[in-house]
């Protein structure tokens, strides 16, 4: 279970690899906030599965903190495209 | 003594340092600052995670609020009260 | 091995895979909206397939992590809409084989300006 679970963290930092390429790559500021969203949602539950393979619950409300402000930030970031913040 | 180095989660802990090097050179290197303000949260956020995989949840929760969170909305606001570009060297 | 830690297994391997595609998604996609339509949708099941299967796997957490998984779906179509339509309102083109643009059709109706 635990093999499978370091498994699964690969996995998902390898997508976070690939969303950085389109990082990178975004022609225009918007596919990069797109790619900013998608690596937030890569990274929670990376972060919930750290918590449950050193087996510590304080570690899940890092990931809802993170999960709050960075819809503040996105949020942010298309009221800033559409009239201003 | 022996540690053992390539294990799965460092193989983790690696691909996440490369993301954080990578959008920290984006962040110096690019001219729209719109651009930048994404790669400094992108940067925050895995440093969010490295601090957490260092065993250290209270400075990950403080990194995710003010990187994440404050300073995305700060930069924001004087980018629209300036220009959304650096022209010139 | 118990029933609850096989099933979270299995929803936290599908739950990986799905976060993959989502990125695979946003890479390969021609514009913005398709990107949007691909990488967030995707991801958001794989966010919540993951969450759940942890769950599973330690049931004391269920509710916390119900908790966080409650909030991105709720959260995250609300965050992508904003996106496009900022982007949209912003001049971001559609890509070269687009064969409709609906909310162009219900911008010139309602007689509002239309960004180039």
């Amino acid at each position: 279970m635990k093999t499978l679970l370091e498994l699964a963290l690969v996995l998902a930092a390898a997508a976070a690899l690939l969303s950085v390429y389109r990082l990178i790559k975004g022609p225009e500021a918007f596919s990069r906030a797109v790619a900013l969203d998608v690596l937030t949602l890569i990274t929670m539950p990376m972060m919930a599965g750290l918590a449950l393979w050193v087996r510590r619950s304080i570690y899940l409300d890092v990931a809802l903190v993170y999960a709050v402000l960075s819809f503040l930030g996105v949020m942010a970031l298309a009221r800033y495209a559409d009239r201003g913040v | 003594m022996n540690v053992d180095i390539l294990t799965l989660m460092n193989l983790v802990d690696l691909l996440i340092c490369l993301v954080v090097l990578v959008s920290a050179i984006g962040v110096a290197v690019h001219r729209n600052l719109l651009a930048a303000v994404v790669f400094a949260g992108v940067a925050s956020l895995a440093v969010s995670y490295l601090f957490l995989r260092l065993a250290a949840p209270d400075v990950a929760m403080t990194e995710a609020a003010i990187g994440a969170g404050l300073s995305t909305v700060i930069f924001l606001i004087a980018v629209r009260k300036t220009r959304e570009t650096e022209d010139g060297s | 091995m118990a029933v609850n830690v096989v099933i979270g297994s299995v929803l936290v391997a599908l739950g990986a895979a799905f976060l993959f595609l989502g990125a695979l998604g946003i890479v390969r996609m021609p514009d913005l909206y398709n990107r949007m339509q691909a990488g967030t949708k995707a991801t958001t099941l794989g966010n919540l397939l993951t969450l759940v299967g942890l769950g599973l796997i330690e049931p004391a957490w269920m509710l916390k992590l119900l908790l966080i998984a409650l909030f991105v779906l709720m959260t995250n179509p609300i965050s992508s809409h904003a996106l496009a339509r900022g982007a949209y309102r912003a001049g971001v083109p559609l890509t070269e084989g687009s064969v409709r643009d609906e909310y162009r059709e219900a911008l010139e109706e309602h007689g509002e300006e239309v960004p180039s």
